[in-house]
């Protein structure tokens, strides 16, 4: 493969860096937008009455969509500028993406399905699956990107297709501390997230202050476990490659290499750090309901560096502990240059969508969601 | 060359993915038609200003709701389930088959979510005209998400614009438009966007005219029937011209299909279309050779249909097997013989890469050679068969057979039930006719089993081919055990059926409570 004639091409190698952007840009959008999963998990307790519950389940299912959506859109754009990762990842980690999975195909039903009559396995059995792709989403998904740093077990046949060596196909990584210490990070920024929004979007005091009291407890856990990972990460040995040969090796202190080497980087993950940090204060001692905002933009700044760090500078992304050489970066899993081109071309109306989302979005939060609204039974707005 | 590979994985992933897909096949049409059509009726509306309307409009958008969140959740598997269950695919491909889907993630899915958002939600919220024009981009985004995902799969029957990379043993993406713009690609999205919206008419008439049964809604019902019957009879027509254009990229591409289609087993001029046939045995020394117990034939209509003239040869399964001089068809073992050539070389290319530099790029021009290209590795699938019974390379006939033809009698019957319809409805006589109602209560589950069905021809009928002519679904599965598919196999089985279950009920009780009370 590293032979070809266009991997030298100046073009090539910007584009696979570009698509690597666009990826994790995709990727810290999604854990931002976990919020709606984090706020699941509070369904069965925030709300103590039923209007509440009402107006939690409804400021969460006008949003679903967007993480879903973008789930689906991370998976296409893996699947077109990466696609050996695609290949390998999925159809190696078998488990933990069909656990995901279905944890989502329960989740797209229940919003729709919950309040309506006659709908088979009552309320209740709806709240459960809310809650159960609320903990599993979160807490997955950050265990398998854990695993960009620490790598997987399997290699890849002279084909290029993937041999996954342990017979729990992915779930494995729940094994090792560090993978799950970012899972539970990000499930604790999940839960964070959605107690912002919810306070954010429900004008209730009840609820409010409710959701206040919850903060305290969910930020700290989710600091405990994020601060282990990056310390972990700034002191781990990381998977390298030459930049002439494409060997990969075992480097010390790679990834703490690549932050000081690319100080934008740094300086990103800073600033999202900071400002996840400041929301946190803004909500808990100025009783804030805007902090969504400063912690939801910091954690996609702060994903979004931590991505470039594991993606740029020679690293392997996907890293094999097995066998060394079938680890997967930017450069060996990428598409073609043309078809790299040809999406690169697509990419043009990213912006575009990105403000029609917004101008949606802002157009159906002008009011926020109120008792009377919800309880206005069959009125003018579709309820869950 | 069979011996490497797991043949009961390949069948439960096959399984799996023919379940999955079915299953979403079964709430998409609906989406993409009755999206449009809620939107023609809340155009009205805003034109009018006639509240009426808007409840119309309401009614339907509360069905259409509850089947699309349905059909995202069993769409979001399909897409993984490339990844998951289909590795090798995604990697030989994954360069021009991801594309569409990345494409129809940033284009459609992001526009469909967020309007339908708008759509639901922004009732008081927005400005009549803005909501309006929420209802209309979401159907424009579910009709977008159709276009790109039978781009993919068009690709797949036909492939064109790529070009084969021997280094990275992948097929690369040349031409983006010849992708998108194949005229299988066209025929498709044409063929299945129409037939979708003849699904959602047909479902709107039956729940109208069971309103008219029970005696209510009766405005409702009617004016529900006139949009209906309008839009379906256009839908028809569409497709069954498109359905003809579809039939006629099978025969150039994919001639083993067609074949199947008819069960024809020997190649004629003036070949005749089977009316209606009922298969009997299978010849046991003839791979793939029924006899017809019963058949009533249309003399030269198959050739018509395969070209639009009555003469065109149109080679049989027999033809297809053992090659055709006349014709200019080469047999099964020829195509095998030919393949095999394709993948040694390319096998000797990797070999000598790193030991005989010379010989390496001798054996890589080949791969650059238009000529050798069209005479060798246009065959390149086929190798892995040399020297397999031939029945390997013969999709299951019978099935193919009866989708087909069942598919297209369907068709015809919509015709007519949707012009009697349009008729009855304008001069309003429908209410007083209770077998037509009645008739139109049950042809609505008619229409389901009449797409299924065409995917049934168009996926069975293509089998064993995963990529037409160069991958077989044997090289295109992951590395798994069957046992790991098979407990997917039947946790989808599970899921879906108690999801379905649940839609079916939730569906039923809000077209009972009706559009008077608001139907939330
Ligand atoms: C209500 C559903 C419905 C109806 C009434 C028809 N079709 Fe159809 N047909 C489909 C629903 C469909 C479909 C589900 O949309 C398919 C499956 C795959 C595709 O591209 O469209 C399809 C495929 C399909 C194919 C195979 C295309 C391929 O393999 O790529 C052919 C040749 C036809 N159709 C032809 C017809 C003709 C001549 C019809 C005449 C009335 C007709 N269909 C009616
Ligand atoms: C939603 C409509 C669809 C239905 C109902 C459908 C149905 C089927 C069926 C019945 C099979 C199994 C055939 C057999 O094993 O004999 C199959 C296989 C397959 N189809 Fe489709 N299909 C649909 C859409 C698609 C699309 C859009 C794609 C690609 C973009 C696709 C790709 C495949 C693949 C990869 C296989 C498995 C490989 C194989 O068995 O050859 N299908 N499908
Ligand atoms: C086998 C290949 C297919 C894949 C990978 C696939 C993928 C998906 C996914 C991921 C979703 C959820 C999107 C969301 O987040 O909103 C979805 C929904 C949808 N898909 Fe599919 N799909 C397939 C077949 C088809 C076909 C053949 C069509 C149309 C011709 C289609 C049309 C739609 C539409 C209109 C929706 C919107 C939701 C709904 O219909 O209820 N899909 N699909």
């Amino acid at each position: 493969m590293g032979d070809n004639k266009m991997t030298a091409s100046v073009s090539y190698i910007f584009l696979q860096h570009y698509w690597w952007v666009i990826g994790s840009l995709l990727a810290s959008l999604l854990v931002f937008l976990m919020f709606v999963q984090g706020g699941q998990t509070f369904i069965l307790g925030l709300g103590q009455e039923d209007t509440e519950k009402t107006m939690v389940v409804n400021a969460l299912g006008r949003k679903w969509e967007f993480t879903f959506t973008t789930l689906v859109t991370f998976g296409g754009a893996m699947f077109a500028s990466f696609p050996l990762f695609y290949a390998t990842s999925f159809g190696g980690a078998y488990w933990v993406w069909m656990t995901i999975l279905f944890s989502f195909i329960i989740q797209a039903v229940s919003y729709e399905f919950r309040s309506k009559p006659k709908n088979f396995l009552g309320a209740k059995t709806y709240e459960v699956f809310l809650f159960v792709n609320g903990l599993l989403g979160p807490l997955l998904i950050g265990t398998a990107v854990a695993t960009f740093f620490t790598g997987s077990s399997f290699k890849l046949d002279e084909m290029n297709h993937v041999i996954w060596m342990s017979p729990w196909r992915g779930l494995e990584a729940v094994a090792n501390p560090i993978n799950v210490s970012l899972g539970l990070a990000v499930l604790f920024l999940a839960r964070v997230l959605g107690l912002l929004y919810l306070m954010n979007t429900i004008d209730d005091d009840n609820l409010n202050v409710r959701a206040r009291k919850k903060l305290t407890g969910n930020a700290i856990a989710f600091l405990v476990f994020f601060l282990t990972f990056v310390i972990w990460m700034v002191v781990a040995r990381g998977y390298a490659y030459n930049a002439e040969t494409k060997e990969v090796f075992i480097e010390p202190y790679k990834y703490l290499h690549n932050l000081l080497q690319m100080p934008v980087v740094l300086v990103i993950l800073l600033v999202g750090v900071v400002l996840v940090l400041w929301g946190l204060f803004l909500a808990l001692f100025r009783k804030s309901d805007n902090a969504i905002w400063h912690t939801g933009i910091g954690s996609v700044l702060t994903v979004f560096a931590l991505l470039l760090t594991v993606g740029f500078n020679h690293t392997a992304f996907y890293p094999s502990s097995y066998d060394l050489q079938s680890s997967l970066s930017i450069e060996n899993a990428s598409s073609s240059l043309f078809t790299l081109k040809v999406m690169a071309w697509v990419s043009i109306l990213v912006p575009f969508v990105l403000a029609y989302v917004w101008y949606a979005w802002k157009a159906i939060n002008v009011k926020k969601i109120t008792r009377e609204e919800v309880s206005a039974a069959a009125g003018e707005t579709h309820i869950y | 060359m069979f011996q490497n590979f797991d043949i009961s994985l390949v069948d439960w992933s096959r399984g799996q993915f023919a379940l999955t897909a079915l299953y979403h096949w079964l709430f998409v049409p609906l989406t993409l038609g009755l999206s449009v059509i809620v939107a023609i009726m809340e155009t009205i509306y805003v034109k009018t200003g006639n509240k009426a309307w808007k409840k119309i409009t309401k009614f339907w958008m509360t069905i259409f709701g509850i089947n699309f969140a349905i059909g995202v959740a069993t769409g979001i598997i399909l897409e993984f389930e490339f990844g998951t269950n289909w590795s090798k695919y995604s990697w030989f491909v994954g360069d021009i088959f991801g594309a569409p889907l990345a494409i129809e993630g940033i284009l459609a899915f992001f526009m469909e979510s967020t309007f339908i958002a708008v759509m639901f939600f922004g009732w008081e919220k927005v400005s009549k005209k803005f909501h309006l024009a929420s209802t209309w981009l979401t159907a424009l985004g579910s009709n977008l998400s159709a276009l790109w995902i039978l781009i993919a799969n068009a690709w797949m029957q036909n492939p064109t614009g790529m070009h084969f990379n021997p280094d990275t043993a992948r097929n690369e993406m040349v031409n983006f438009f010849d992708v998108a713009l194949s005229p299988t690609a066209i025929n498709k999205f044409l063929h299945t966007v129409s037939q979708a919206y003849v699904l959602a008419s047909l479902v709107v008439l039956a729940i109208s005219a069971w309103f008219l049964l029970k005696n209510r809604d009766i405005l409702f019902a009617k004016r529900s029937i006139v949009v209906g019957s309008v839009f379906g009879l256009i839908g028809i027509l569409l497709t069954i011209y498109t359905g003809d254009g579809s039939a006629q990229q099978v025969f150039k591409t994919q001639p083993m299909k067609f074949a199947s289609m008819e069960a024809l087993y020997e190649g004629q001029d003036h070949a005749p279309l089977i009316a209606f046939g009922i298969t009997g045995s299978l010849d046991e020394n003839n791979p793939g050779k029924y006899s017809f117990p019963v058949r009533i034939e249309v003399p030269g209509m198959l050739s018509y249909l395969s070209s639009h003239d009555a003469n065109t040869f149109v080679p049989g399964i027999k033809d297809l097997i053992n090659g055709n001089k006349e014709h200019n068809i080469l047999s099964l073992a020829e195509k095998e013989e030919r393949g095999y050539v394709a993948i040694m070389t390319l096998k000797e290319m990797k070999e000598a890469r790193d030991t005989d530099p010379g010989k390496y790029k001798e054996l890589r021009a080949k791969f650059e050679d238009p000529q050798w290209i069209k005479d060798y590795f246009a065959y390149f699938g086929y190798g892995y068969y040399k020297g397999e019974n031939p029945a390997k390379l013969l999709p299951n006939i019978v099935m193919t057979f009866y989708s087909f033809h069942l598919m297209v009698l369907l068709g015809f019957f919509f015709l007519l039930v949707l012009l009697l319809a349009l008729i009855w409805g304008v001069k309003d006589r429908i209410a007083g006719k209770k077998w037509f109602l009645w008739v139109l209560v049950w042809t609505a589950p008619l229409a389901y089993v009449a797409t299924e069905l065409g995917w049934i021809t168009a996926e069975v009928g293509r089998q064993p081919w995963v990529v037409q002519d160069l991958m077989p679904n044997v090289t295109a599965v992951s590395n798994i055990s069957a046992i790991t598919v098979q407990v997917t196999f039947w946790l989808f089985t599970l899921t879906f059926t108690i999801l379905a279950i649940a839609e079916i009920k939730i569906m039923f009780k809000q077209i009972k409570l009706g559009p008077k009370d608001g139907g939330q």
